[in-house]
């Protein structure tokens, strides 16, 4: 009995997962093993459309003879690069009429006519013709004629299906993409990103974590970077940070604090003097940073404020009766509570801000210093377009993403282990 | 008394209003006032002196009175002697002094006298400066959103400082931009396919995501502890690496341009996330109602209508809000998959615009206004709902 019940229960949980399971392997899984497929490849942009034989259908009366009309095919291959096999032709004719002279590679059955083209090479171009007569003499209607479209039918290479493979993609993605500097820019971003989110987050948390008149609003003010659309976000602070017509430099400019504006979207390196020494900043960089920061706090901010308000209020009454001051609470209270959601944060951001592209390709469009491997993508595929580039620089990010990914498990099942 | 607290106390007041007074000239330039100058030297000066006062004259006054005077003695010697400014200006600095005058009030002597005094002095300003900064830089893009939204081309480039809104004028002139981005824009169209993707997304999920959420947490088969762990994983995979493959298939089978094929991969990206929401919350309804349904002779279908689905409204919608929101702020996708005008979504709509260099930046605003406004007031509204959805969710971003 027990048995037939737990097979219904594994049964129906089968089929309740199933049109899950199946959309998630065929929109996520598939595509991340297809990408590994792709980048042994070389295919570009243009290559991916499958080659179709055409048929435009023009119709004209003969002059002279009312029954008979003259039907031409301009037939083409929209390839022009592969070429199409086995070309089939199928066309119906109006009742009561029948082709005069019909090609030798058609034949005409019950009103279809039927033709076998062979094979299309690539760009391959005919004018085929067609000369109709009424049987009874009376006038052909073009319209009726117009109005039936030909089908037609072919084989051809699908170059994703063929088994060419190559090297030549991981070669130029680690020979010629520069790529050390793709890297270190993108780490840079995800590093600082991240640590920046984290600490704003924490004093956030902290401002919002103690009783103050609108707190509750401020709280809702805190989220809406977050929240709101990143397109809106990412004009909204490029018209902000224009050189010339922005806002902010204008302000500084205005108060003095700069003497000439800053072009902080495009200008790669900013060179400051610091106590005689020059350092270099890159400036395009750090702004892509900062937005990333102000974007993503929020998110920092919303965990460590759960957990803050988890702590027990004991430990800070505790603190007082001891005589410990605000600081030493911090230190000796505070942050070892949230020093796990800090750690885990630190993971899951780390993860995203690796992979981050919108803002980036929004706000520079990977100009001035900011190409990191997700725009290095988009750019190699759709810019360049060179698709199997674009797939092995992806497979390169699912690489580095499982090596994190093992990370970040790992410290998750150690904490498992200490609770 | 503690030097080292008194000194403490005295800069960092004097600093905390230094900024409230600078966040305040900075708005009123915006405004088209002609303000040059911070003039850090002088109010920092005020500051201390106001400050040392206040210990000095301590509780002899009332907190009203002693805030109104610090209050005119500041305006006075700010608005009238260092700078002549409109009145409204000057209003301002009064009801900024009134509102420091309050905080330092509870300053005293004795209070300066206790343990770590001078620490609590410093976090309870760095709060203060902390809530009015934050404020500041988060609303501010907001603030020009709107304003740009609301100029014109020739005014903006003119003066980009001027912020200040003619609301004078015909109201056809002030809502220029919006009139322009519905008529010669269709950005009416976009709202529509945007919303009907957005809820189309989340309806789908929903459909797919609750039995398959109710299967990992309420039945035993093979395979479970293998499919949660994955549903984290498979979470984790950004959009980044899905795009080129999706978008060869995509272009092969005839799915690009089609506000279906979006449909699915929004659906499939934001699946893991609701099932393991889902799911979690499932796990915490008492299992003990299901098996009297089961006595009742109901199927898993009439388990999930009946007894799940009314109980799990607050998790079922955090999710649908926080996918709506997902769907409705997506761009990539769209970008990938959205080359005809008739299709965009209005995301993919803006970027349109700002590909053409000669778009007006107000319509560029406007744009952006109309799909902002839609998931801020859903957020603020829902915000109880939408802030768990976050923070289960919250893995992603």
């Amino acid at each position: 009995m027990s048995d037939t019940l737990s097979k219904i229960e594994k049964r129906t949980a089968y089929i309740l997962l199933l049109p899950a399971v199946f959309l998630v392997f065929s929109i996520i899984l598939f595509p991340i093993f297809a990408n590994v497929w792709i980048s042994f490849k070389e295919v570009g942009l243009k290559d991916i459309r499958i080659p179709e034989p055409r048929a435009k259908k023009i119709v004209k009366s003969v002059k002279e003879s009312p029954d008979k009309i003259k039907i031409i095919y301009k037939l083409r291959n929209s390839s022009l690069i592969l070429d199409i096999r086995d070309v089939k032709f199928l066309d119906k004719i109006p009742k009561n009429t029948e082709p005069l002279n019909l090609d030798q590679r058609c034949q005409i059955k019950s009103l279809i006519i039927n033709c076998n083209f062979g094979d299309w090479k690539a760009k391959y171009k005919e004018n085929f013709q067609i000369i109709l007569v009424n049987n009874s003499g009376k006038k052909i209607d073009k319209k009726e004629i117009k109005s039936i479209k030909p089908k037609l039918s072919g084989k051809s290479d699908n170059i994703l299906l063929n088994t060419n493979f190559t090297l030549k993609n991981f070669k130029k993605v680690f020979f010629q993409n520069e790529f050390f500097d793709l890297l270190s820019t993108t780490f840079y971003y995800t590093f600082f990103g991240t640590v920046g989110s984290i600490v704003f987050g924490i004093l956030a948390a902290q401002l919002v974590n103690q009783k103050f008149f609108g707190r509750t609003f401020m709280r809702s003010i805190l989220l809406f970077p977050y929240v709101g659309p990143v397109v809106a976000l990412a004009y909204t602070w490029e018209l902000l940070l224009d050189p010339y017509s922005g806002t902010l430099n204008n302000l500084l400019l205005n108060f003095q604090v700069i003497q000439e504006p800053l072009n902080l979207l495009g200008q790669k390196y900013l060179t400051i003097n610091f106590f005689g020494f020059d350092l270099k900043l890159r400036l395009a960089l750090t702004t892509v940073i900062i937005f990333e920061i102000w974007r993503y706090f929020p998110l920092a901010f919303l965990f460590i404020l759960a957990r803050l308000q988890a702590v027990p209020k004991e430990l800070y009454d505790a603190a007082d009766v001891d005589g410990a001051g605000p600081l030493q609470k911090f230190i000796s209270i505070t942050l070892p509570q949230i020093m796990a959601v800090i750690s885990i944060l630190f993971m899951i951001r780390f993860i995203w801000n690796f992979n981050k592209f919108e803002d980036i390709f929004l706000l520079t469009g990977g100009a001035s210093g900011t190409r990191t491997l997700p725009i290095n993508v988009y750019e190699q595929g759709f810019t360049i377009s060179d698709i199997g580039m674009g797939s092995a620089v992806s497979i390169v990010i699912v690489l580095l993403l499982l090596i994190f990914m093992f990370i970040y498990f790992r410290l998750l099942g150690r904490r498992a282990d200490e609770n | 008394m503690k030097i080292k607290s008194l000194i403490l106390y005295c800069l960092i007041s004097s600093i905390f209003l230094f900024s409230l007074v600078s966040i305040w000239k900075v708005l009123s330039t915006l405004q088209g006032i002609d303000l040059e100058n911070f003039n850090f030297a002088i109010i920092l000066t005020l500051g201390i002196g106001i400050s040392l006062i206040n210990l000095i004259v301590g509780d002899k006054f009332h907190k009203a009175i002693k805030s109104i005077i610090f209050a005119i003695l500041f305006t006075f010697v700010d608005g009238y002697l260092v700078q002549l400014m409109p009145i409204w200006y000057n209003i301002g600095i009064f009801g900024i002094l009134i509102f420091y005058s309050f905080k330092i009030d509870k300053y005293n002597q004795k209070n300066l006298d206790l343990d770590h005094s001078s620490q609590t002095v410093v976090f309870e300003f760095l709060t203060l400066f902390g809530i009015v900064l934050f404020s500041f830089v988060i609303l501010f893009p907001f603030y020009m959103m709107i304003v740009t939204s609301f100029k014109t081309q020739a005014a903006l480039l003119i003066n980009p400082l001027d912020f200040s809104i003619n609301f004078a004028q015909d109201i056809k002139e002030l809502f220029k931009s919006y009139f322009v981005i519905f008529d010669t824009y269709k950005f009416g169209r976009y709202i529509l396919i945007s919303t009907f993707v957005s809820v189309g997304t989340v309806i789908i999920t929903l459909i797919f995501a609750i039995p398959a959420a109710y299967a990992v947490a309420r039945l035993n088969f093979f395979g479970k502890n293998f499919l949660s762990t994955s549903i984290l994983i498979i979470y984790m995979f950004p959009a980044i690496v899905l795009v080129i493959p999706l978008y060869t298939v995509f272009s092969q089978l005839g799915l690009r341009n089609n506000v279906g094929g979006l449909l699915i991969v929004y659906t499939a990206t934001t699946l893991p996330v609701a099932i393991y929401m889902l799911q979690g919350y499932f796990k915490s309804i008492p299992k003990e109602l299901e098996e009297a349904a089961i006595m009742d002779k109901l199927n898993w279908f009439g388990i999930i209508i009946k007894i799940i689905l009314p109980l799990s409204i607050p998790a079922i919608s955090s999710v649908a809000l926080y996918v709506f929101m997902i769907a409705w702020n997506e761009f990539l996708f769209s970008l990938m998959f959205l080359d005809n005008p008739n299709s965009f979504t209005l995301s993919r709509a803006i970027q349109y615009l700002s590909g053409d260099a000669e778009t007006p930046r107000q319509y560029l605003m406007a744009g952006s206004v109309v799909v902002t406004i839609p998931v801020l007031f859903i957020f603020v509204y829902f915000e109880k709902y939408l802030v768990s959805g976050l923070t289960a969710g919250s893995v992603k971003g």
